[in-house]
């Protein structure tokens, strides 16, 4: 009996030792799946697993965890996912201030961080680090494509953000390529619910346009509210403020709105229609474009963990680098900054058979990266 | 700067005011009547809100749902006065605080797992689409006005019932002395009741007039519930004339805040930074009215009893 028992013990040793030979890859995954941001959170989480999913792989292990939208709760659960279950890789975060928060602390540990949508200026300049890659784009992209399309028929615009660093790297965006002339410039509560006072501004400002960017249940208020005020002053505005996630509790106000994305559901290419039908298929709605951005980033590190470990940090980073990945959005590659080089679209909100959705109407920046890879030095 | 929008921007104000006193009535009552501290009254505005929601999308009719959203946070006011807050009277504000702060993450993610994480549609009735010319040639949306016109309405029945009605002397009498009106033989739990239900009923109401103009979605009632407590304290806490007032005030205040914060930051400081300095200054400026009210008069306006 006692030898058996020993003979299992060493048995049971002797497989847990072939286990950590052949060491699954872990990834953490930190998103917003509670609070008003969660819609955006769960279709990072979607986007991500269902690259995981079809990828077929068998040992990586996804940890996800809720952030709930809060800096201090993110930076303590990437401290436990580093220090107690040894991921390799980070990813999810989807708001630029929990990002600044986690980022810095994740690289400084020597672990890999994918954005899969939150990109401050901060981490794509001055403060960028071998160890950060962004698979979604940065901040300012969505808002410099508006920028260039309102120089087409806008003398006059009046611009509007709210108060947090996203919201100043929009209007930045924005001004980058606008050449016309600003008749309001306005920065809103992040959380703000009412925008009365702010539509009797545009309204007054004598502007023949104007750019909105309030991602989330800011814009749906804003864009109720706006409907119901009889102005007649076009919106626009970046394509979180008329992504998948929102359109729906917008309803006819927002038809016919310009925006931007680097992705919509009818771009035409067999990766895009692959991983339409897929994600309609697993979770029964449209995605949004932060479902893509995860995808790509699940894609990405999926590519790296093909031919290297994260703990080998070199072989790693050269296989991430390479983007050797099928993106919906088409071709997609990395900047000096480890930011994508992309294509970049004006997109209008089209009522498809009773479902709002965003169709591209034409391309306006092609392989666009950013403005501040110059100063990245690596 | 014209007066037509200087029009406009107070009847933004008086809106967001009323709309702020409908959810300040009844955390004031509650506090009024029965001493209790309750986080969760923002949970009864998202329930509002999602009621009308649900049930507008269901039978495609505005009015049905915002019957619903009374009936709702009414009925979710009752079942949570019997089932928990009625054991909490008798304990500390911390307890209190505790304990209904615990009853907005059940009733956040008890939503979220009815109606899952996107926000959902809801507009406002086609009867009320239009913006409406007033003297002056302002255009001003008719739902704004609505609503405007329903707080006034609200804050009239509420005066009625609390100065004119059996129900409204039991409130007042529970606000002066629990113990004695219990002693004189009122059923002092069925007017606890009774106060939760319409103090929730009122958020409900608010939840879903708002939910029309913004956006219905899990954590909507919390922004507002901080603005409520400002209303609040400002008003002296326990009175409802005190939250109509202290609401008016917080509305008409922040929208002028916003309005001519940044106009003003413009004279000092380049326009590009004028609009963050101004909004900056704008997002504070309630709370900075609250801290002189506070320091002037420190039980607020209008003082209750205690």
């Amino acid at each position: 009996m006692k030898t058996t028992t020993a003979a299992l013990t060493a048995l049971a040793l002797l497989t847990g030792l072939g286990a950590a030979a052949a060491d699954p890859l872990k990834i953490g995954m930190i998103t917003t799946l509670s609070g008003p941001g969660a819609g955006l959170g769960i279709d990072t989480r979607d986007g991500f697993m269902l690259a995981v999913k079809q990828s077929g792989v068998t040992d990586v292990e996804v940890l996800v965890e809720d952030d709930g939208q809060k800096p201090e709760l993110a930076v303590q659960i990437a401290d436990k996912m580093i220090q107690s279950e040894d991921v390799g890789v980070l990813t999810g975060i989807v708001f630029s201030n929990l990002l600044m928060a986690v980022a810095p602390s994740v690289t400084a540990q020597d672990k890999f961080y994918v954005s899969t949508n939150a990109a401050p200026a901060a981490l794509a300049g001055k403060g960028c680090n071998p160890l950060y890659f962004n698979a979604a784009y940065q901040n300012d992209n969505l808002h410099e494509a508006m920028g260039e399309y309102a120089n087409r028929d806008h003398k006059t615009m009046f611009i509007m953000a709210p108060n947090y660093p996203a919201g100043k790297d929009s209007l930045t965006g924005f001004k980058r390529y606008y050449k016309g002339e600003i008749a309001g410039e306005l920065y809103t509560q992040v959380g703000q619910t009412d925008y009365a006072a702010e539509i009797a501004q545009i309204r007054a400002s004598g502007a023949d346009g104007a750019f909105v960017f309030l991602p989330g249940g800011m814009g749906i208020a804003f864009m109720k509210q706006y409907a119901q005020s009889g102005s007649t002053v076009p919106v626009m505005g970046p394509g979180f403020s008329f992504s998948q996630d929102v359109l729906g509790a917008i309803g006819q106000a927002a038809l016919g709105v310009k925006n931007s994305g680097q992705w919509a559901k009818d771009l035409d290419n067999p990766a895009s229609k692959q991983f339409l039908e897929a994600f309609q298929a697993e979770y029964n709605r449209l995605p949004s474009i932060y479902a893509v951005q995860a995808y790509d980033a699940a894609q990405l590190i999926l590519s790296a963990h093909k031919t290297a470990e994260p703990s080998d940090t070199e072989a790693f980073r050269a296989a991430l680098l390479k983007a050797d990945i099928q993106s919906p959005r088409g071709k997609f590659s990395f900047n000096t900054n480890q930011h994508p080089i992309q294509d970049i679209y004006l997109t209008e909100v089209v009522d498809e058979n009773g479902t709002l959705t965003n169709h591209i109407v034409e391309k306006i920046f092609s392989d666009h990266g950013d403005a501040y890879a110059a100063e990245c030095q690596m | 700067m014209s007066p037509a929008l200087l029009v406009e921007q107070l009847l933004n104000g008086l809106q967001l005011g009323v709309m702020l006193f409908l959810m300040s009535a009844g955390l004031t009552l509650i506090f009024g009547v029965m001493g209790l501290i309750n986080l969760a009254h923002g949970s009864f505005y998202m329930v509002g809100a999602f009621a009308c929601a649900a049930i507008a999308a269901a039978t495609g009719s505005f009015w049905a749902g915002l019957a619903a959203s009374l009936a709702g946070a009414a009925a979710a006011g009752v079942l949570v006065e019997v089932a928990i807050i009625r054991r909490l009277y008798d304990r500390d504000h911390l307890d209190q605080v505790l304990a209904t702060f615990a009853l907005i993450l059940i009733f956040s993610e008890g939503t979220r797992w009815l109606f899952g994480s996107f926000p959902l549609y809801l507009d406002i009735p086609p009867l009320l689409q239009w913006a409406a010319t007033l003297p002056g040639g302002l255009q001003y949306p008719v739902y704004r006005l609505a609503v405007i016109g329903l707080g006034v309405a609200v804050a009239l029945g509420l005066f009625l019932l609390i100065s004119r009605t059996r129900l409204g002397m039991r409130i007042r009498a529970g606000e002066n002395d629990r113990e004695m009106i219990a002693a004189l033989g009122v059923d002092i739990r069925r007017l606890n009741t009774i106060v939760f239900a319409l103090g929730a009923a009122l958020a409900g109401l608010a939840g879903a007039t708002v939910g029309a103009l913004q956006s219905v979605q899990v954590g909507m009632g919390e922004p507002v519930l901080i603005l409520a407590f400002v209303v609040i304290v400002i008003g002296g806490i326990g009175s409802v004339r005190g939250a109509l007032l202290g609401a008016l005030l917080v509305g008409l205040v922040d929208t002028a805040g916003r309005f001519f914060l940044p106009r003003i930051a413009g004279l000092f400081v380049p326009p590009a930074e004028a609009g963050l300095v101004g909004s900056g200054i704008a997002s504070m400026l309630i709370y900075v009215v609250m801290a002189l009210i506070l320091a002037l008069r420190p039980k607020g306006l209008f003082a209750s009893h205690a």
